[in-house]
């Protein structure tokens, strides 16, 4: 690992500035992905900010939305009695993630911010546009099994990726339409989470909208109705502890068994946690039935493409969204 | 050994390795604790006494933090990960390096009271709190509770992965994700035994957890 300086700033101003100051400088907190990513020689910053002990741990109840700080630890997060009232939702995608240690130590931001786990990203050896632009992508012509099927970049493209983001709570922060809050050396914004991570386009090293220099403050979830009709569902190659191959998260507001209103969102099968509009769309004022589910199913696949090793996805991902949006009405 | 089994050269050849064993043991404590004198000069164990953020440049940084209920003070390179600090350090090597790329769980240990994987830590990053590792599970007139399920439950084979499965399911029960066969493998899945003794590890946590003991 290359040699590193650490400094442990005492306010958000000072994280910041220090990020600002040095273009070799990376903010570090629960470290679960860059300390890993670090030991394989894929980033190696000169120097780390640790932001562990800044005042961004709360998870506050506000008028009309539920804000959680940047640094709540995931496993927090997941019981914390709020989040389980309000969105349990976002409790469910937490607990499907990672492993107790693991939420134990990963926060929120760091959660957004995590990196694909495609293995020739990973793999220093092999070609890869995400890691290195322009030297090609490995995953095209190899074992693709994992990865994208909505949203991947045309296969001739010099700088075609058809990775997938990783995050199981990533999939429920766009399902309940939150936003990120981020301070720059130029300020505050806020980002909508369905705009937050990008498709990769003509720059797949680019995962996020976030400039060079932003940290984020926290996330916002707007009050919503769904609280009873929800599920998150994950496929995964074993039982627990596994990134997912397809996962859905639903959320249904039923009144006399009509749907008012509906969020559903996928992870494990595009470069950003992918929300389903078009099905979205087909279920409200319908009601519940298998039939209106699997139409919607279908609908969201539309626009899927599979490569030679995930074309199992096409199956698996309509009969898992049929599954979850099943367990979410109670059917 | 008895004077009948002196001359048996198997026996013979595996006493000379139990030995060499031990010597290398002691030789590599004797040589840690010598080489951790030399890495903290007096005056400066003083200063670190008065600050409150740990500092330093890339070669050396200056922490304190306590390990198994000792304060202990030093000047470590920031990439030097908790886990290499409590066995290569402080020459605590009951938390064992499995992967070292946080997918297996044989390294947790307890960070204020929560297990953590030490191998996705930075040391500097632990500066002013508790850890507790394995060595500090039993007492000693006894083995904790746990250790003694997992013997009576033949929770091990190659016992690699015992002190973090240990840690873990400390942790497990504390949390109260012990209730039921299921909780307990969603909840333990951070902890893999590639021997398989899964099903018995479950039933030694279950077997402590209804049992009531305070772990």
């Amino acid at each position: 690992m290359r040699p590193f300086q650490y400094i442990r700033p005492k306010t958000v101003k000072e994280a910041v500035d220090a990020i600002a100051s040095d273009p070799d400088a990376q903010f570090i907190a629960g470290g679960t992905n860059l300390i890993d990513l670090m030991k394989r020689g894929i980033v190696s910053p000169g120097k780390l900010v640790d932001i562990t002990h800044l005042p961004l741990k709360k998870i506050e109840d506000k008028s009309g939305f539920l804000r959680i700080g940047a640094l709540a630890l995931n496993a927090e997060v997941a019981v914390n009695k709020l989040v389980l009232q309000k969105h349990p939702l976002l409790a469910m995608a937490l607990n499907a993630g990672a492993s107790g240690q693991i939420r134990n130590m990963a926060t929120v931001g760091g959660n957004i911010l995590q990196k694909t786990r495609c293995t020739y990203f990973y793999d220093a050896s092999f070609p890869c546009n995400k890691r290195s632009p322009g030297s090609g992508c490995s995953a095209l012509e190899g074992i693709n099994r994992t990865h994208a099927i909505f949203g991947v970049s045309a296969p001739n493209n010099a700088r075609s990726c058809m990775a997938v983001n990783p995050s199981d709570m990533n999939v429920a922060l766009v399902a309940m339409d939150a936003t990120v809050v981020v301070l720059g050396p130029g300020g505050e914004r806020r980002i909508h989470f369905a705009d937050f991570h990008r498709l990769p386009g003509e720059r797949p090293e680019l995962e996020t909208n976030l400039e060079r220099g932003e940290l984020i403050l926290g996330v916002e979830i707007p009050e919503s109705a769904f609280t009873k009709h929800v599920h998150y569902l994950k496929v995964r190659d074993r039982a627990s502890y596994a990134f997912a191959l397809v996962s859905v998260a639903a959320a249904l507001e039923i009144e006399d068994n009509k749907i008012t209103a509906v969020r559903l969102a996928m992870g494990g099968v595009a470069h950003k946690p992918w929300r389903l509009y078009e099905a979205e769309k087909l279920l409200v004022g319908q009601h519940v039935s298998d039939g209106i589910f699997l139409d919607a199913a279908k609908v969201a696949m539309r626009s899927a493409v599979a490569s030679e090793h995930n074309a199992y996805k096409l199956k698996l991902a309509p009969n898992a969204i049929m599954q979850a949006l099943k367990a979410a009405a109670g059917i | 050994m008895t004077d009948e089994n002196r001359d048996d050269p198997d026996n013979r050849e595996s006493n000379l390795f139990n030995a060499l064993q031990e010597d290398r043991r002691v030789f590599l404590k004797q040589s840690m604790a010598i080489a951790g004198l030399g890495l903290v000069p007096a005056g400066f164990l003083k200063a670190a006494e008065n600050e409150d953020l740990p500092v330093g440049d890339a070669d050396k940084i200056k922490l304190a933090l306590s390990v198994n209920g000792k304060k202990h003070r030093l000047a470590i390179d920031p990439r030097v990960t908790l886990l290499d600090l409590l066995r290569e350090e402080l020459g605590l090597t009951g938390t064992k390096k499995g992967c070292d790329l946080g997918q297996c769980g044989a390294c947790t240990v307890h960070v204020d009271g929560q297990r953590t994987l030490s191998c996705l830590s930075f040391a500097v990053m632990q500066h002013g709190k508790k850890v507790v590792t394995i060595e500090a599970l039993s007492n000693e007139d006894s083995l904790h509770p746990l250790q003694e399920a997992f013997i009576k439950h033949d929770g091990l084979q190659c016992g690699y992965c015992t002190p973090g499965q240990l840690m873990s399911a400390v942790c497990c029960i504390r949390e109260g994700h012990a209730g039921s066969e299921a909780s307990i493998q969603e909840y333990m899945s951070g902890n893999l035994c590639r021997c398989g003794a899964y099903p018995n590890i479950v039933n030694a946590i279950l077997e402590v957890k209804s049992s009531g003991q305070k772990v």
